[in-house]
């Protein structure tokens, strides 16, 4: 066993030879989009990108499925269509599953995979004089949540959903074969800030974030200062923020982004600042906003200090 | 004039609170909305579904196991 419940990494990872670790991994949720297909696709890469934050390949994967028996079979079919649609894209095979009836639809799959045992990139491994990437722009719980409110704007909608459809692979891929990639996590529930403070203290190290430079949907910004911002937001932050340090001159709707919640969020990489031209550069085909966002220093009181 | 209204959204998850709160605030130019909400997130995004809109939050007052909020907007 390489990595197993005692580190906050979402997979576990069992060495079977000296070449080869397998990853083993599951999510799934209720639907966060109304379009069956598209729940589908977000639902399926979600599960697969806990496989490339450890820096490995998905090869195989199962299907989660709760589903009422009231509704229009159809409906799942749509969102097995999205799933096998995306793990397709991620070049695995998906070869079956497992189906309850249950009040509440829920979908997501059960995803295994490959790594070199030497190639392993767990959230615990960052080191100071990194530099720190984000791989997708933040803000889709917030959309989402203006999305349920009926009051997203088409062009938001259509943002958060390319990112929450987005696979990790273009992220995990930007890092494949450069040294200086020390760690990497994938920002999910606990939000930005929540996976970088785990990151941080795993390593023991202090982020220093700078505000100006995360990339996020435009609109959360205005959905957020009307109060379309989830409850897991507002837990983040009653949990997380005595571990960080938020200036504050960074205003309030900003905030609210550092710990929104993110449904298929992408990778924070911590890597070499020698290095990390060079995957910022790898990322240029990437359909969705990235930058680099901080910096990792020597720990000094505050896992992640936010400016 | 005594312009106000009450929105009991009581029992609705976020964010429903959030829509029955500007949904009142369409109505009105200006007054007094009575909101009551039963957990903390409805009442931190009620306060701030009215700043955004002008209403400022005039009271919060915590009233069993749920909160009654006051926003007013003076023209």
């Amino acid at each position: 066993m390489l990595v197993g419940i005692e580190s906050s990494d979402d997979a576990a990872v069992y060495k079977i030879n000296e070449d080869v670790a397998l990853i083993q991994t599951l999510d799934f949720f209720t639907p966060v989009v109304d379009d069956p297909y598209t729940f589908g696709q977000i639902a399926a890469a979600n599960a697969l990108s806990d496989v490339y934050a450890m820096g490995g390949e998905p090869f195989l994967a199962l299907n989660i499925v709760c589903f009422p028996d009231c509704l229009d079979p159809l409906i799942l079919s749509e969102i097995l269509r999205g799933g096998q649609d995306k793990v397709t894209e991620a070049g695995a095979v998906l070869a079956g599953g497992h189906s309850v009836s249950d009040d509440e639809p829920k979908y997501g799959l059960s995803v295994s995979g490959f790594v070199n045992p030497l190639r392993i990139m767990t959230n615990n491994r960052a080191k100071p004089g990194d530099v720190l990437i984000l791989t997708k722009p933040l803000g889709v719980g917030i959309i989402n949540t203006a999305i349920k409110a009926g009051i997203a704007s088409e062009t938001a909608s259509r943002e958060a959903i390319l990112s929450m459809t987005s696979l990790n692979r273009i992220g995990k891929e930007a890092t494949q074969d450069i040294n200086g990639v020390h760690s990497i996590t994938d920002i999910t529930g606990f939000g930005l800030l929540g996976h970088a403070i785990e990151m941080a203290e795993g390593s023991n190290v202090t982020f220093r974030i700078k505000s100006n430079d995360i990339p996020y949907i435009a609109s959360a910004e205005e959905y957020a200062n009307m109060g379309l911002i989830p409850a897991g937001a507002y837990k983040n932050r009653d949990f997380f923020i005595g571990r960080a340090f938020i200036s504050d001159q960074i205003p309030v709707f900003l905030r609210d982004i550092l710990f929104d919640p993110q449904t298929s969020g992408g990778l924070l990489i911590s890597v070499a600042k020698e290095d990390s031209q060079q995957v910022l550069d790898n990322l240029i085909n990437s359909p969705v906003a990235y930058a680099c966002i901080g910096e990792v220093e020597v720990f000094s009181e505050k896992y992640v200090i936010v400016e | 004039m005594n312009n106000n209204t009450t929105v009991d959204a009581r029992g609705l998850s976020c964010p429903q609170p959030v829509i029955l709160t500007l949904n009142a605030i369409k109505k009105m130019n200006d007054g007094e909305i009575i909101i009551l909400v039963d957990t903390e997130t409805s009442q931190e995004n009620v306060c701030r579904a009215g700043k955004s809109q002008g209403w400022e939050t005039a009271e919060v007052q915590p009233e069993g196991d749920a909160y009654r909020i006051i926003l007013r907007k003076e023209i």
